[in-house]
């Protein structure tokens, strides 16, 4: 005859009750906002494999509920039976995603490189233009950010026609440069003034000059911040859309352009709509996974003192 | 802005009179070429002369060579304090002449008939486009629209707080969820409105209408009646942007220190009351600053409403940005669009004004 001697005390079990019904319930909820998260690219990414007759019937599961097909590719002119021939459709494509990808890129660049001296020089120094005060240039910078795209967009398209720069990538450039400098100028305020001054006052007195410290020194210690920065531009003008549909046509159209224009032109055809999203989405979906540490730190910034 | 802890550097500049007088020949000079050109160019515009300039670019390249001398200017006359200006300078002048002169641009033709299709060009009308659009019953749908949409943004922030207090909770495999929940934020706008829009809520075999249907909804129709349509908008918009709220109020949640609520659970308070005695009130700082930030991206909702529904059924879900876009591209009605979208930007600024306001001083702390 053995019994238990000891047993957890009433008051205990029900801890151990209640402590299990939580966490089922902590990962019950993160595990379906994963799926609400999820599914909409998993939804896409297959579809772009499926023939009209899976979609109507609604099958999810490739391989088990229908055969994967290589019908969104080919419509793109990139899969392995036609990646090898001539395609103009393929043509159209990579030149839509290069024009964004240069876009994305130099627009980005350009924000980071204007808005981390500006960050800097508002950080240091005192300044007095006129009447503005550092604290009027800040808050100058940062209310760019509450003017709406509609507000420029017609100037912008009259302006562009007169300048000869509609359906330009370089006008595209400017503009979206505008629309993430105020982002850019808010991480990087947040990172410089996070970097001791004595830093720099160290290296004057050794001698450099404040330009020399400040990409020599300053710089480098920015740089995750900076970084962080690039990336969020990189989000906001590869997924752009607003100013490109209105101010480009043939030459500089991007990529979710062409993504919106086929939606309306041809009905739709399943697998090449879900094809091109999947391009549109697919650069960026891997820019999060790899370096998600650093959009994180970028949205932080700024939100906590 | 802190002003103690500015960097103090102490420089001997000794600048002559010739470098002083070649400085301000400098600017004064490239100023006079951007002014001369300008005038150049608007004589040939008017037909007085005939350059038989095409555009207007000499001008622009007359006003960035006058950026660059103004720049280096600065440093010929005011030495290391003009390479200290020379930080803030580019970044300003780029946001002036992008942003100033196409505002002052807008202004004018915000006061004219402009037809771009029409050969007439551009005729000052005064205020009649101010009474057009005092008559337009779409345009003041979009802007009550525009408040439901920013209402929405209530709901947004509850889940997103919900989803911060899961991720800071004490979980596994939490670099995946954050990951994962961080993704939608990353797409683009126009292919979430295929994605989902177009192709997950297609009402014959889309997956969610499948959804829809296994729930006892016997047509499901996402964009049928005004007030779905509204709503499924809100849902996309929201899917697309609570991972921004999400990340800021996480990040609030690991800057609170963590014996707050040690003591307090040693003190016997239950999770509910340390919540919203605890968390919530340390989190209304980072809340407010989450939510302005949210409601400005909220403004210019433009994108999914352009390429799912048009505005539609019957412009119940426009949004302002959206529908001053189809304004344009309907009707390439310039003028009047242009008026439409300064005036949402009067409405903008002088909201967010009145918000910022009342939230520094709710964030003034009470006791």
């Amino acid at each position: 005859m053995s019994s238990q001697i000891f047993r957890d005390g009433e008051s205990d079990r029900a801890f151990r009750a209640s402590w299990l019904f939580s966490r089922a319930a902590i990962y019950g909820a993160l595990i379906l906002w994963a799926v609400i998260c999820l599914f909409p690219i998993y939804w896409t990414i297959t579809t772009s494999f499926k023939a009209a007759p899976d979609v109507m019937r609604g099958n999810l599961v490739p391989w088990v509920d229908f055969a994967p097909k290589w019908l969104g590719l080919r419509s793109l002119g990139l899969s392995p039976d036609t990646i090898f021939a001539e395609s103009t459709v393929r043509a159209e494509f990579l030149k839509r995603f290069w024009n964004s990808t240069i876009v994305a890129l130099s627009s980005s660049a350009l924000a980071v490189v204007l808005g981390s001296c500006a960050a800097y020089g508002l950080s240091r120094f005192s300044y007095r233009f006129g009447f503005m005060r550092n604290s009027d240039i800040s808050f100058f910078f940062l209310s760019q950010l509450i003017l709406p795209p509609v507000v420029l967009a017609l100037p912008f398209l009259v302006l562009y026609k007169e300048l000869a720069l509609l359906d330009t990538r370089i006008g595209l450039i400017l503009l979206y440069t505008l629309t993430v400098l105020p982002i850019v100028i808010w991480i990087m305020r947040d990172q410089f003034a996070s970097i001791p001054t004595e830093l720099e006052e160290a290296a004057l007195v050794d001698g450099l000059s404040i330009w020399g410290a400040f990409v020599s020194i300053i710089l480098p210690i920015a740089l995750p911040g900076m970084v962080a920065a690039f990336i969020l531009s990189l989000v906001l003008t590869w997924n752009e859309y607003f100013f490109a549909a209105l101010l480009t046509s043939t030459n500089a159209k991007t990529l979710p352009v062409m993504v919106a224009s086929q939606t309306g032109s041809q009905g739709i055809s399943w697998w090449s709509m879900a094809a091109l999203s999947t391009a549109a989405i697919l650069p960026l979906i891997l820019v999060g996974i790899l370096l998600e540490r650093f959009i994180i730190r970028g949205m932080a910034a700024g939100a906590v003192k | 802005m802190s002003g103690g802890d500015h960097l103090h550097v102490v420089t001997g500049d000794a600048i002559g009179d010739r470098r002083r007088a070649f400085g301000l020949w400098l600017v004064r000079g490239a100023g006079a070429l951007v002014a001369l050109v300008a005038a150049v160019q608007a004589l040939d515009a008017a037909g007085v002369v005939g350059l038989g300039l095409g555009n207007w670019r000499p001008t622009l390249y007359a006003w960035v060579a006058f950026c660059i001398c103004l720049c280096w200017g600065q440093v010929i006359l005011h030495g290391e304090q003009g390479k200290r200006s020379l930080f803030v300078l580019p970044a300003a002048l780029f946001v002036v002449s992008i942003v100033i002169f196409p505002l002052i641009f807008a202004l004018g033709i915000a006061f004219s008939n402009w037809n771009l299709s029409s050969p007439d060009g551009r005729q000052f009308n005064g205020l009649d486009n101010l009474r057009q659009m005092w008559g337009d019953p779409f345009y003041w749908n979009a802007l009550r629209n525009m408040v439901f949409y920013t209402l929405a943004i209530a709901v947004e922030y509850a889940i997103a707080f919900g989803l911060a207090l899961l991720l800071n909770a004490q979980i596994r495999a939490r670099k995946f969820f954050r990951v994962v929940f961080l993704l939608p934020l990353m797409l683009s706008p126009v292919a979430v409105s295929w994605m989902i829009g177009k192709s997950m809520l297609e009402a014959r075999f889309g997956p969610m209408a499948r959804f829809a249907r296994w729930l006892g909804w016997e047509n499901p129709s996402f964009f049928g009646t005004p007030e779905i349509a509204r709503a499924t908008i809100m849902v996309m918009d929201a899917w697309t942007y609570i991972p921004l709220m999400m990340i800021m109020i996480l990040a609030g949640l690991q800057a609170i220190p963590r014996e707050l609520n040690e003591a307090a659970e040693v003190d016997g308070a239950s999770a509910w009351r340390r919540f919203w005695e605890i968390t919530f009130p340390l989190m209304l700082p980072v809340s407010i600053t989450a939510i302005l930030i949210r409601i400005i991206f909220k403004l210019k909702l433009a994108d999914i409403i352009i390429n799912v529904t048009a505005g539609g059924p019957g412009g119940a879900t426009d949004s302002v940005t959206s529908f001053i876009f189809r304004e344009y591209r309907d009707r390439s009605n310039v003028g009047y669009g242009t008026l439409l979208a300064i005036f949402y930007l009067v409405l903008i600024v002088v909201a967010m004004t009145v918000l910022i306001k009342l939230a520094e001083r709710w964030m003034r702390p009470r006791y």
